[in-house]
């Protein structure tokens, strides 16, 4: 050794330290003695590679970065196994365990970070681990080495899940437990967490979202399971928190140096004593933390070349995940989320499980979010990095570098006429450009669904379709006929409603992000118009067990009131079959007063509307009306709102059976059922019709030998009268008949279609083979209804008046000083 | 660490953003008015005067798709970021941007809440 070289000392001999060392001698391999101290007894391994070690597909020998060999041919003196104690800014050395003192010209600390560990009651109970080191993995190999042992991993962050995903490869069962509603939420958007959920179940691994986890339970000292805040207990054998990191910055602090939440450096990687420098996890450059390998390579050289009398100018980076879960290509950069002034990209292909977002900004990419095909992550990520303007090839990008780039610098029709005949145009069903052209012209098709009925091509995703289409017009000139067909359900999708409706069924999807991904929506979470449907939808088809969204409703459904022009909602509580009583009544105009209601109106629908109620006042407007016995009317609903009748056999001298009753009990029975489009019922009893039942969506008409049932009439912006269905002989006969209709229209019809309409769609015929002839197929519509009826009869007014349900809904966030605001 | 010492005294904490439903809207009154913040569903927040420039429907009372509301009276759709219409409604008044912040998951709006 001699003397005359700088003395380089580096506290850490993780993947900071080593690879700042590895750079200096890149530059300059004779300028500095080298001397590493390492807390761990070992070489310097790739740390991120844990993952693949626990999950059995690497061994520790396929991770090490640097042997022994690199150490000495280098001519580098390693302390491993030995943790520096003390660090003297004064004296420029450092003490180590057991007393060794180092000298040093220049000092790197790259002392990485600890794994944060809740302060859980419980933390110190054997089996308790985090996921940091390589004696962390050993400790979770041994408990994994137990038959049907299980584990638990609290933290769905990227640690976590690799975590879960290499126990799950042992053979454990593996439960992952997190805070949030979505996994990995900082790298991932809902749609994408929902892919990953998925994906992760089918790999063995279970996911608890939303989980708060309040004690880790232990048996003789030993863990035993954890308990949540909902009282749950998750029983397991090993309890892996991976919640995260926090830079160990105790050295430097102790030392004297500048530390915040790290050790605080400049762009040089220099702390506040000018001889020594920081990198890694341990570091606070400009406020940021990191904890991902990117940055840290930037950091070393930056300070490579500072080392070597170059110009160290590190500026923080932007960052980019790639979760290392065999099978799961999951990518994010960026505003992966979007935000102030950004647009999205949404590319979904349900077949391959594939989800895309690019995020654009000012023209550039800002960010991107890539599920289950993440091979253009670095195109993406470079052209972010470098702000290139994508405005020119904004209608590729989506799919990629090489279409992107195949495509560059033609016009679209140019660009497709110059593909060659083996391009492949549509990727989820693998139709190259020469198949749909000899399609066309053998088959002699002249539009789009021809061609998609025949060869596939843009029949999956549809993102194609553009370009499909220009290879029909290209190969047919003006034979090309433009699109005709079912409409897409909104402009989020090219689906139209009956597909969606029937998928929801088919593929058992009982979510809207499970909604989203295998029909392959085109934003992230759909529009005022796919939204409410979706939520109907999924609630008819999973009665009990799809939660309702709220805020995918109308603000009608969602607030149980009908607003009005000027903001204030109008109130209408449910008058059985048409019927009140005094004390209904007063309580009505007791409410009125009392809370100054402007307008009292009966409605068409023989029940009476309080008009003009400000939105705070409706929780306690309903509680009066519900201590009166009312509930609400569902004037707002799509669903069923009134059942009008007339007096019959009670009251009218030509009435021929009880309407007034037989309305009652249909109203009774039917109530709080929501359905596509709003649905009114009437009973008369008798042909003159007092009720108006033949302009109604179902209308019962009494006659002396039983009642008629009528359907599919109007009286909106369309005036139609009822067709006949069927008559039947007794009042239950008739309440199990038009409960099987309302089934089959739930079940069938598409959301803002009312009956009429879809009587029109489907046929009369078709409702009467399904619903009169058909008595099992009847028998099954009606208990498909009355289950559904278990859960929807609860009253929505009742819930709100005692704030338990949407309690926010009602007040103010906040009322801000009224003095404030004067000026 | 004090929060409140890295906050502008211009800046109000309305509330904390989980206090927003998720693609939902809480309104604030103010002496101006109301004003809606409304949370999407990647998590941004933002704040408009609670107005629509077509009828003057409350824009807290519609649907957040994206990073735009759905007026619950005539169906305009507003872009939170800049308050103004989109699609076919685009170009046709604009309802005015409020200054909001979101600092340790607490949402702050400037004081006065327009400027007049």
């Amino acid at each position: 050794m001699s003397h005359n070289k700088e003395r380089l000392v580096v506290i850490g001999n993780g993947m900071a330290g080593c690879r700042a060392v590895e750079e200096v001698l890149k530059r300059d391999p004779s300028r500095y003695d080298v001397t590493i101290f390492g807390a761990e007894p070992r070489v310097n391994y790739n740390r991120i590679m844990l993952s693949p070690v626990l999950a059995g597909e690497k061994t520790f020998d396929d991770i090490v970065i640097n042997d022994e060999a690199w150490y000495r041919d280098n001519g580098i003196t390693l302390h491993a196994g030995r943790a520096v104690t003390a660090v003297d800014l004064q004296g420029r050395k450092v003490v180590a365990e057991g007393g060794l003192e180092v000298g040093y010209d220049k000092l790197i600390l790259a002392t990485g970070s600890d794994p944060f560990r809740l302060p859980l009651p419980g933390i110190d109970l054997k089996g308790v681990v985090t996921f940091r080191d390589l004696d962390d993995v050993n400790a979770m190999l041994e408990a994994s080495g137990k038959p049907g042992a299980r584990a638990v991993v609290i933290g769905g962050g990227l640690l976590g899940l690799e975590a879960a995903y290499g126990l799950a490869r042992r053979g454990m069962n593996a439960t992952v437990v997190h805070l949030m509603d979505v996994l990995m939420e900082r790298q991932l958007d809902e749609s994408a967490g929902y892919l990953l959920r998925e994906a992760l179940a089918e790999r063995g691994v279970e996911t608890v979202l939303g989980a708060h986890s309040e004690e880790i339970v232990g048996e003789d000292g030993k863990v035993a399971g954890l308990k949540l805040k909902d009282g749950r207990v998750l029983p397991c054998d090993l309890l892996v928190m991976a919640v995260g990191i926090r830079p160990n910055a105790a050295l430097g602090k102790a030392a004297g140096l500048q530390v915040n939440r790290g050790i605080i450096v400049d762009d040089a990687m220099r702390t506040s004593d000018p001889a020594v420098f920081s990198v890694g996890e341990c570091v606070e450059h400009r406020g940021n933390c990191y904890g991902l390998v990117a940055p840290i390579w930037d950091m070393c050289r930056a300070l490579a070349d500072e080392l070597t009398d170059g110009q160290g100018g590190y500026e923080g980076s932007v960052l980019s995940t790639r979760l290392k879960v065999s099978g799961v290509d999951v990518f994010s950069a960026g505003k992966f989320a979007g935000g102030d002034g950004c647009e999205d990209i949404v590319f979904r292909d349900a077949a391959r499980g594939v989800y895309k977002r690019v995020v654009i900004e000012d023209g550039k990419v800002a960010g991107a979010v890539l599920f289950g095909d993440a091979a253009d992550g670095g195109w993406y990520f470079d052209l972010m990095r470098a702000g290139t303007d994508v405005a020119e090839i904004r209608e590729t990008l989506i799919f990629g570098q090489a279409i992107t780039e195949g495509l560059s610098g033609l016009d679209p029709s140019a660009a497709v006429a110059a593909m060659p005949d083996t391009q492949e145009i549509c990727g989820c069903n693998g139709v190259c450009k020469g198949a749909i052209t000899s399609a066309i012209t053998s088959h002699g098709l002249t539009t789009l669904d021809d061609v998609r009925a025949v060869t596939k091509a843009s029949a999956s995703c549809g993102s194609c379709t553009p370009l499909v289409e220009q290879v029909i017009r290209l190969t047919l000139g003006d034979g090309f006929k433009a699109q005709t067909g079912p409409k897409p359900m909104c402009k989020c999708t090219h689906h139209p409603h009956g597909e969606v409706r029937k998928a929801i069924v088919e593929f058992e999807l009982k979510s809207m992000p499970a909604v989203f991904q295998t029909m392959e929506w085109t934003t992230p979470d759909g529009c005022a118009s796919c939204r409410p449907a979706l939520n109907y939808y999924l609630l008819c088809a999973w009665p009990g067990e799809y939660v309702d969204d709220s805020q995918s409703r109308f603000i009608n459904e969602r607030v149980h009131a009908n607003i009005q022009k000027d903001g204030t909602y109008s109130v209408v509580p449910r008058m059985w079959g048409g019927m009140t009583t005094p004390d209904e009544l007063r309580a009505i105009a007791d409410v009125a007063d009392k809370y100054d209601i402007p307008s009292v109106k009966v409605t068409g629908g023989q029940r009476i509307d309080l008009l003009g109620v400000k939105k705070d006042d409706l929780p306690a407007v309903w509680a009066d009306l519900n201590k009166a016995g009312m509930v609400s009317g569902h004037a707002y609903a799509k669903g069923l709102r009134t059942v009008k009748t007339c007096v019959g056999s009670d009251w009218c001298r030509f009435g021929t059976q009880d309407s007034t009753g037989l309305g009652i009990k249909l109203e009774k029975f039917m109530w709080g059922s929501w359905a596509p489009a709003k649905v009114k019922l009437a009973v008369s009893g008798c042909p003159r019709n007092c009720a108006e039942s033949t302009c109604k969506d179902i209308g019962v008409i009494c006659v002396d030998s039983g009642y008629e049932i009528h359907i599919g009439g109007a009286a909106g912006l369309h005036i139609q009268g009822t067709e006949l269905l069927t008559k039947v002989a007794t009042e239950q006969e008739a309440i199990e008949l038009i409960s099987a209709v309302m089934q089959m229209y739930r079940e069938g019809g598409w959301y803002l279609e009312r009956i009429y309409k879809w009587m029109a769609r489907v046929g009369l015929d078709t409702i009467r083979t399904a619903t009169v002839d058909d008595l099992d197929n009847r028998a099954a519509l009606f208990a498909r209804f009355v289950k559904s009826q278990e859960t929807a009869q609860i009253d929505p007014w009742a819930e709100r008046a005692s704030g338990g349900v949407a309690a926010g809904e009602f007040t103010p966030m906040a009322t801000l000083p009224l003095e404030m605001a004067a000026e | 660490m004090t929060l409140q010492a890295h906050i502008d005294p211009d800046w109000r904490d309305v509330g904390a953003v989980t206090d927003i439903p998720e693609r939902g809207a809480r309104r604030v009154a103010t002496a101006q008015g109301d004003v809606a913040v409304f949370r999407t569903g990647d998590g941004q927040i933002f704040a408009l005067v609670d107005r629509c420039p077509h009828k003057h429907g409350p824009l807290s009372q519609g649907i957040i798709h994206g990073h735009g509301v759905t007026c619950p009276l005539h169906s305009w759709v507003i872009d939170l970021a800049t308050g103004q219409p989109t699609g076919a409604d685009a170009g046709k008044g604009c309802t005015p941007v409020a200054p909001v912040m979101v600092k340790d998951g607490r949402v702050y709006l400037a004081q006065p809440v327009m400027a007049d």
